[in-house]
């Protein structure tokens, strides 16, 4: 007979490579679809928010600074990773979002599918946005998108992953890093995603996730001065244009609010809303 | 600035050690001090770092930190300009803000001492007592073969004299850590005495003496109260803890004990004398708790700028950005504040 005794996970915040819970010592229940209790999950402070920016605005100058060569394969590292852990992210959709198996199967399909669609635009990108201009003169000009810095998501709130996956990895691809507020009802898969970036060789504070409640955490990212970019394409439910208010104080790119299945669909845009074009001039010739 | 003193230094040592003064009763009075109870004293500074300071508090506090800033550049890369933009941030450390105070002290290299002296111009203090809220900032310079202390004394003399000569309001010298471990009291004393001698200006009046004992290189908290002890009994005006060069730098627990040297000093005589922390406190929130630890063990009245300092470079944007953070209501970023 076995005598083992499951040991439940205990869900905590992924901020600066490392899990720890909110420092408000506050969390909340996790319930499935037909409101059952499936876990505690930590509720995030604005401190948490706080912290979370101090750690991204750290890792930028290492994650911008890495090849974008380097960057692709880091990106696939971690759909490697995903792909490992299926499993795990089939069973807590399911538990989460009350679907089939075969509908959260096709889930995280799509979030690796999407997820190595984006990574393999790292080292294409700069190619697609950059240009090399015509100038009349002997000079040569060129364009090249370079990252936005600190970008703060609001995730879409009706998916356990896919949304997340689709709002995250776009802002990583050109460099940018992230503090991302998941779901508020389905945060689960957010922090194994964590734990999939934490093995994955990105650097710590490239990707920083908050638990809790968006309406709670998005206005202190939206004002917060060292937020270089703001993506509400979860924030729907929010007083979204107080949001959008509140980061104009600090010119921030700000991205609206999408709902829906096509929520965050892979495309470009998504990669180019945040990075600034550069553009150098060089003399052809000293003589 | 400047202390007047009702007994030239050496004469300290002379009153509690009794009149025969020599190396021998100068080690049996440090080595007879009291162990440090290493445990106890974790746990007090630790403690005292637990104090939650509230919204009024920590805006009082905040702006206390700046005035009590020795805003420290001290770079083998230094030059004259990169001294001038330091007394131009000490002068006026946040530009969105006229309302923020302005630091007790630039710390420099004796070499451009003269540099801070023209770049400050009325602002400088130039033996002036100062006050908070007066606007007046002193010049510090490191001096003794800073910041290894490894010269002859007529160099670590000349050192200060030079110093002193060029404007220099306080002096921070640092100790002789290999004859301090190597258990020679004396040799440290009477250098000590020496350098406060060389502090003297042409008026009479002395240059303020911070004692840096390098808490670092000590390696137990007896000796780090044994050197407290003979610093202050030498005739330093302030202990110092560290150069900001060795790792360690400035810790709690260690500041905490040479406050308590500090406190136990002005008991037995009535005198106080200064403490200055230096390396390694960057963020308000440190700083916030070395003020609990001060008003703690000796008390509110320390809470000045000629009796207690932070030597340090980068805490002073921190507090700047969380000084911006209570008046906007937002969180502030570097970006909005000057790069040092």
């Amino acid at each position: 007979m076995s005598t083992h005794v499951s040991v439940p996970k205990t869900y905590k915040l992924y901020v600066n490579g490392a899990f720890p819970r909110s420092e408000s010592g506050r969390v909340y229940e996790v319930v499935d679809s037909k409101g059952r209790f499936l876990a505690n999950a930590a509720q995030a402070s604005r401190k948490d928010a706080r912290d979370a920016v101090v750690a991204a605005r750290a890792a930028v100058g290492g994650w911008s600074g890495a090849t974008a060569y380097n960057r692709g394969q880091v990106l696939y590292r971690v759909a490697e990773v995903l792909e490992g852990r299926r499993a795990q992210f089939e069973d807590e959709i399911v538990r989460q979002e009350g679907v089939s198996a075969s509908a959260a199967r096709a889930q995280v399909d799509e979030a690796i599918d999407r997820w190595v669609w984006y990574a393999g635009w790292a080292d294409k990108y700069a190619q697609v946005a950059g240009n090399a201009n015509p100038v009349s003169g002997p000079y040569f000009n060129l364009s090249v998108p370079e990252p936005t810095g600190v970008v703060a998501i609001v995730a879409p709130q009706d998916s356990a992953l896919l949304g997340l996956v689709s709002a995250v990895a776009p802002a990583l691809v050109a460099g940018n890093t992230v503090v991302v507020v998941a779901s508020e009802a389905h945060p689960l898969s957010a922090i194994t995603l964590g734990e999939v970036l934490a093995t994955s060789d990105l650097p710590k504070g490239v990707v920083n996730v908050l638990t809790g409640s968006p309406a709670e955490l998005a206005p202190w990212l939206a004002s917060h001065a060292d937020v270089n970019a703001l993506d509400l394409v979860g924030a729907s439910a929010l007083e979204w244009i107080d949001l959008e208010i509140a980061a104009a104080e600090t010119l921030k790119r700000v991205l609206p609010p999408e709902e829906g299945p096509d929520a965050a669909a892979p495309s470009l845009a998504r990669i180019g809303a945040f990075t600034e074009i550069k553009t150098v001039w060089h003399t052809k010739a000293l003589i | 600035m400047t202390i007047e003193r009702a007994v030239s230094p050496a004469q300290r040592a002379v009153e509690v050690l009794g009149g025969d003064l020599t190396e021998a009763t100068l080690k049996r009075y440090l080595d007879g001090l009291p162990g440090v109870d290493t445990v106890g004293l974790e746990q007090r500074a630790a403690s005292l770092g637990t104090r939650s300071i509230k919204t009024t508090s920590k805006a009082w506090a905040l702006d206390r930190i700046i005035e009590l800033i020795d805003l420290t550049t001290l770079e083998g890369a230094d030059t004259p300009g990169k001294v001038r933009s330091l007394v131009a941030k000490a002068l006026v450390p946040d530009a969105g803000d006229p309302s923020t105070p302005r630091v007790a002290a630039v710390c420099v290299y004796g070499d451009m001492v003269p540099y801070a002296v023209e770049a400050l111009g009325d602002a400088h203090a130039a033996g002036r007592v100062t006050e908070p809220g007066d606007g007046l900032i002193n010049v510090a310079a490191v001096a003794t073969a800073f910041p290894s202390g490894r010269a002859s004394l007529p160099v670590k003399l000349a050192d200060t004299a030079d110093a002193v000569a060029a404007g220099a309001d306080e002096i921070d010298m640092v100790i002789d850590r290999g004859a301090f471990l190597s258990g020679r009291y004396g040799l440290v004393f009477d250098e000590i005495v020496a350098v406060k001698e060389a502090c003297r200006r042409a008026d009479g009046s002395f240059a303020h003496l911070k004692v840096i004992l390098e808490t670092g290189e000590l390696n137990t908290y007896d000796n780090v109260r044994r050197a407290s002890w003979l610093a202050i009994l030498a005739g330093g005006d302030f202990i110092k803890t560290s150069t900001g060069k060795v790792a360690p730098a400035a810790t709690l627990p260690v500041t905490l004990l040479m406050l308590e040297a500090v406190r136990d000093w002005h008991r037995l005589t009535g005198e106080k004398i200064g403490v200055k922390p230096a390396g390694g406190i960057r963020s308000s929130k440190d700083a916030i708790k070395y003020l609990v630890t001060v008003a703690e063990t000796v008390g509110e009245e320390w809470l000045q700028p000629h009796l207690f300092r932070f030597g340090a470079s980068s805490l002073l944007n921190d507090v700047l950005l969380q000084r911006q953070k209570l008046s906007s209501g937002h969180y502030s970023g570097a970006d909005y504040v000057t790069i040092d």
